[in-house]
């Protein structure tokens, strides 16, 4: 045990730029040899998730899979950054210097360009890429409701169900010459510009239905709330269901490829940021302040109605523009994908990585988005063990992975050297 | 006129249903102020151990044992294996989250759920089996109304269980200690009444209703399906909600209001308007009566 940290600790020197590089180089390997070494393992194209589908299809490929994950990503990226450590510190105390959020812009830039190379080895990672990072919009959006604001909301598919068919027609109505809607209205030179403006009216349409729900939310809370979130996911559904013009239950497909990879980066950085600084503000501690206790917050000068439906317009924009970017990143979209599936996915997203942390949304969506693609060759096995390692995650820790925890991005990119030596002495 | 008793009997099979399932969630609620998420798919379970124990009684006992004592037989039975499912869930979903916030607990419920209904896949195949007929089915005609004795049996028997586990609740020593339960989490185990005790037997009853409900819907809609649970669970669910938390006359009620809602607008609408439609009116009867019909009105403050 005491060997296992030692071997860790010999890596705590690192900061975020040393690994940035190092995996930096390891993407590079894989887009320039990962052929000719997947060859060489005998492994029939370069692994897409970590190998992860190999193993689970053909056990005999255990060795090659580890050799390859070894050679392309292990060995570079730990090898690199020790290697590289006292230099990328260096950079890191150099990029400290500079505001912060010029220096968080670079290493946001550094980030997209390796996940870039990374997935631009195949289609599939590309798709996967995007879907997990609207998985991320979603989760942190479901955890200002679910999380800070202490609400159990069912509703969010809805949210994002309204935010898809919003967006959808609109693209299909402006840009494209199709069967539904007819001739496009604009050139479609004009598409990808206006993209953003037709996922802000999608998020749009999706607050003011929040309404709906953060309404009653003023004289109830807890479980009636949840019911009436419920209800209201249904009738969204059930609506879109009924509504021909909207292609019924057939959905919408053909929507333009305007998600591509940096937009939809670009929106979840966007989220992010957006969001991180929601929660910090007095808006979102007076959601907290709801949250723990109405009526002492009430008596505190917070407007605890303001705060209800702040949240929830909130949370819901940004859930329609999940859901505006998901259908734009599928190109098809029916309303059987908004319904009870869809919220146990996010819920579970949302409860494995953790309440109020927009940190352990991230790594609730990622992980729950990644093992959900790498396990797809167990099939129907997948659907055991993802709820069993929920399940054992709620029990061991019953608030997720990393809860409360607030993202701290002068932390996460400061130089590491200092406080070892520190520690040393 | 006819038209609308026709229906009248349809709303009242279909509530049957809802209002004997949404008791489960109801129960539980009273007890531990927790809705066990996993009921719907534990109402799925205890069909398909209705299948299972039925089709084995047919194959072996039905030349000297008469058709209603292969369906007691089938409905004690599977009550009896049902419960244990019932305590399962209860010991691995529950139980180790007692101190945990109450949407952990939801939390490992839908996923219970999800694992039994995966399980069943994996177990038991894609293949839809066909719940065999346990009475033949006779119709009858009174003045233009049909039904069949199976609608019948439907309604009575739901009628009969939601009478007897009333009174079990308000007669019997156990029914006491559940109430002293739902009014005082802390006070009462101190009384020398276990939680481990109740909240086991609370989930078990559940289940068995649930079980019965399994076997009286197989009557009724033959074709078994792994997800049959989320299509009715959710909806007794609502009821339960709308019936008023931890009340098991308002849920039965509810269900039978939910029943009624389903059947009379697909009366009136095309049927793909009758979720919009039902969930709209709990929408609007929920934002005028959050505490839904029976709800006790005492704190809001939780317990867990």
């Amino acid at each position: 045990m005491d060997k296992i940290k030692n071997f860790f600790r010999m890596f705590s020197n690192i900061p975020l730029a040393g690994w940035l590089m190092g995996s930096f180089v390891a993407v590079l390997m894989e887009y320039y040899l990962g052929d000719a070494i997947s060859y060489y393992l005998y492994l029939p194209k370069i692994p897409v998730l970590f190998g992860a589908l190999f193993i689970l299809k053909e056990p005999i490929m255990i060795p090659s899979v580890l050799a390859y994950d070894l050679i392309i990503y292990a060995l570079p990226i730990l090898l690199l950054g020790k290697l590289l450590a006292p230099f990328a510190n260096a950079l890191a105390r150099m990029l400290e210097k500079i505001p912060l959020s010029l220096a968080t812009l670079i290493y946001i830039v550094a980030i997209y360009g390796i996940l870039h190379l990374w997935a631009g080895i195949n289609d599939y990672r590309v798709l996967v890429v995007k879907l997990t990072m609207v998985s991320i919009i979603l989760t942190i959006s479901l955890n200002i409701i679910n999380g800070y604001q202490g609400e159990f909301s069912c509703s969010h598919p809805g949210f994002m169900a309204l935010g898809a068919y919003t967006s959808s027609t609109l693209t299909l109505l402006l840009f494209t010459d199709d069967k539904m809607f007819g001739d496009a209205l604009l050139p479609a030179a004009l598409g990808p510009w206006l993209f953003p403006f037709v996922l802000i009216a999608g998020g749009a349409v999706a607050a003011i239905g929040s309404l709906a729900v953060a309404i009653p939310s003023f004289r109830t809370r807890g479980d009636y709330l949840a019911i009436i979130s419920l209800a209201f996911m249904f009738i969204v559904k059930s609506a879109v269901e009924n509504m021909e013009i909207l292609g019924g239950p057939r959905g919408m497909s053909s929507q333009p490829a305007y998600a591509t990879l940096p937009v939809v980066f670009a929106w979840m950085a966007l989220c992010v940021w957006i969001i991180h600084n929601f929660t910090t503000s007095i808006m979102g501690k007076a959601l907290n302040a709801v949250r723990d206790n109405e009526a002492a917050a009430n008596s505190m000068t917070v407007n605890t109605r303001k705060t209800k439906v702040t949240a929830f317009m909130f949370g819901a924009f940004w859930a329609g523009v999940a859901g505006g970017l998901f259908a734009h990143v599928l190109r098809y979209v029916n309303p059987g994908t908004f319904g009870i599936q869809k919220l146990a996915e996010i819920l579970a997203m949302v409860y494995f990585g953790g309440l109020n942390s927009i940190y352990g949304s991230i790594v609730g969506a990622v992980s729950i988005s990644v093992l959900g693609e790498a396990l797809r060759p167990l099939e129907l096995w997948k659907w055991i063990i993802i709820p069993l390692i929920l399940i054992l995650v709620m029990i061991f820790r019953p608030h997720g992975l990393i809860s409360f925890t607030e993202l701290n991005v002068k932390n996460i990119i400061r130089p590491r050297d200092k406080k070892l030596s520190k520690g040393v002495e | 006129m006819e038209y609308f008793l026709q229906n009248l009997i349809n709303a009242l099979q279909w509530g049957s249903f809802y209002a004997v399932i949404s008791i489960g969630y109801s129960m539980v609620y009273g007890v531990l102020m927790l809705f066990n998420f996993a009921h719907g798919d534990i109402f799925m379970v205890g069909t398909y151990i209705g299948f299972g124990i039925a089709t084995l009684l047919l194959a072996l006992s039905s030349a000297f044992l008469p058709g209603w004592m292969i369906f007691i037989l089938t409905v004690v039975v599977t009550m009896f294996l049902a419960s244990f499912v019932g305590v399962f869930v209860e010991y691995v979903g529950y139980r180790p989250l007692r101190g945990a916030p109450r949407a952990s607990a939801a939390i490992t419920g839908l996923m219970i759920g999800i694992i039994f209904e995966t399980g069943n896949l994996i177990i038991l195949g894609a293949q839809r089996f066909s719940f065999p007929p346990l009475m033949e089915s006779v119709s009858y005609n009174i003045g233009g109304v049909y039904f069949t004795n199976v609608k019948v049996l439907i309604i009575v028997a739901s009628l009969v269980m939601m009478l007897a586990l009333h009174t079990f609740i308000q007669k019997t020593k156990w029914g006491m200690a559940m109430r002293a339960m739902s009014y005082d989490f802390l006070a009462v185990p101190l009384m020398g009444v276990s939680i481990n005790v109740i909240a086991p037997l609370t989930f078990a009853i559940g289940a068995g209703l649930a079980s019965v409900a399994g076997i009286l819907y197989g009557q009724a809609y033959p074709v078994l399906d792994p997800y049959m649970g989320i299509l009715l669970g959710w909806k007794a669910f609502v009821a339960a909600i709308l019936g008023g938390r931890g009340s098991i006359m308002g849920a039965a009620l509810a269900g039978y209001l939910l029943g009624f809602i389903e059947i009379f607008v697909a009366m009136v609408f095309p049927s793909t308007f009758r979720d919009l439609i039902a969930y709209s009116i709990i929408l609007v009867i929920l934002t005028f009566r959050p505490r839904g019909f029976f709800g006790m009105a005492h704190s809001t403050r939780l317990r867990l």
